[in-house]
């Protein structure tokens, strides 16, 4: 059963561990800042934070003893000879960090970071130095991706999935762009959005421009990957080749930003769903989230233990994780919701915290 | 030499940052030079291109950096400069 979360906050990092009474949050880290995500890698038992400061910029923090000790860490820099698209002489700078992601077991010093404006990039000695995938960022079709996503008039690079089988395999998620492959470590990458649609564009299966909100695979099948997106909810069991929409024509599973795969089963997946998208908050002011067992032939949703009136929760992108079968997400008002039976039941850990960003269980 | 004062909601990132005096024929030269004296400050202040954060400001004098972009203001030995972070939010 895992029994450590680790929050990005708008008011710091909350760590909170379960103990025989249930969970409890530790004292806050770095109170008063801004985290854009946070999580621990496991790897090298090293906890991670991601800052938006709102004077200072996007900046780096990690801590190698569970918080108690955090150094801040040089953030990722475009370089110079990087332009911000290939039809401008603007240069891009760094806006968010969006998210981190660890690189396969086998490679512990291997870090990503996915950016606005969307950017990837890759450190080889945990964190120390960070480098911009030119062929991602020159890409043929960069002139198409379009402004999604956080607040910002410039695309965001918020997925990374890493092929346990296969370092060199790896896939991204870009809102607004779409998802792309790269099976060559990165020196070329390919669009793999057929079968998803975008309803903001004119061509709305067009190659790139679709926004996907947050990408996963399964652990154990990784050609297994599913996507909670701007339009709906797609899966695809062929690496990413053709997608299928499995959100529901009647019913709530269909807009959300969050989805949570079972790494063990590839027929499993959470999602929160919220009202589209004008709107944003929970469907009807019931708070929700919807379990799949069954690559999204059907869905439950599950309810119990959440509340199902006046609720204006949303989940963003980060702030929903599974591990076994306990289950998690937090929300912009700051509530954070457990079960440990897969959903069926919930349970309110805490309803006055910060803004939640991220949520991501750890180990130990 | 000119006297630069900073905001004290620097000093939570840079600990031992204080207001002192830093060399330097333009707003640019003077980022850089507070950079080399607290490395990482500059980052803080300006962005990946060298212009000046959204939400910062410098004063020369009383007078508002005019060259956001690329801190070209030139800075006289008697300036007196100062890195404040702006009004924002709510």
């Amino acid at each position: 059963m895992a029994r450590n979360l680790v929050l990005g906050t708008k008011k710091g990092v909350l760590i909170l561990r379960k103990g025989k009474r249930g969970w409890s949050a530790q004292p806050i880290q770095h109170p008063g800042l801004s985290v854009s995500f946070a999580f621990h890698d496991d790897r090298t038992d090293t906890l991670w934070a991601a800052f938006d400061h709102g004077h200072w910029g996007a900046k780096l923090s990690k801590s190698p003893n569970g918080g108690k000790k955090w150094q801040e860490v040089a953030p990722p820099r475009f370089p110079a000879r990087a332009k911000l698209t290939p039809a401008t002489k603007k240069k891009p700078t760094l806006r968010y960090i969006y998210v981190l992601a660890p690189g396969r077991k086998e490679e512990p010093k291997r870090l990503y970071v996915g950016t606005v404006p969307g950017g990837l990039f890759a450190s080889d000695d945990n964190g120390t130095t960070f480098e911009l995938c030119d062929p991602l960022w020159t890409h043929r079709t960069r002139d198409k991706w379009i402004q999604g996503g956080k607040d910002f008039d410039e695309p965001g690079l918020h997925s990374v999935v890493v092929d346990p089988r296969d370092a060199q395999h790896v896939y991204i998620g870009i809102s607004a762009a779409g998802v792309f492959e790269t099976r060559d470590g990165g020196a070329s990458w390919e669009p793999r959005n057929k079968g998803t649609v975008a309803a903001f564009l004119p061509d709305q299966k067009s190659e790139v421009g679709q926004d996907p909100h947050f990408v996963m695979a399964c652990a154990r099948e990784p050609d297994v990957l599913w996507q909670q997106n701007h339009c709906g909810v797609y899966r695809t069991t062929n690496g990413g080749k053709t997608w299928t929409d499995i959100g529901q024509k009647k019913g709530v599973v269909g807009f959300g930003f969050a989805i949570a795969v079972d790494n063990a089963d590839p027929a499993r997946a959470w999602v929160v769903p919220a009202t589209s998208d004008e709107k944003r908050y929970a469907k009807d002011g019931a708070l929700c989230v919807a379990r799949t067992d069954d690559g999204g032939k059907s869905w439950s949703v599950l309810r119990r233990g959440l509340p199902q009136e006046n609720a204006f929760d949303v989940t963003y992108r980060h702030a929903l994780d599974c591990r076994g079968d306990t289950v998690a997400f937090g929300t912009t008002t700051g509530n954070l919701y457990v079960s440990d039976d897969r959903g069926e039941r919930w349970k309110c850990v805490g309803s006055n915290f910060p803004p939640i960003m991220s949520v991501r269980f750890a180990s130990g | 030499m000119a006297r630069v004062q900073f905001t004290k909601h620097l000093i939570r990132f840079f600990p031992k940052l204080r207001d002192g005096e830093f060399a330097g024929g333009t707003v640019a030269d003077l980022v850089r030079a507070i950079d080399d004296a607290h490395p990482g400050l500059g980052g803080y202040i300006v962005d990946d291109r060298g212009a000046l954060r959204v939400h910062v400001n410098i004063f020369l004098d009383d007078e508002l950096v005019k060259d956001r972009e690329s801190l070209s203001d030139r800075v006289r030995r008697d300036t007196k400069v100062s890195i404040f972070q702006a009004l924002s939010g709510g």
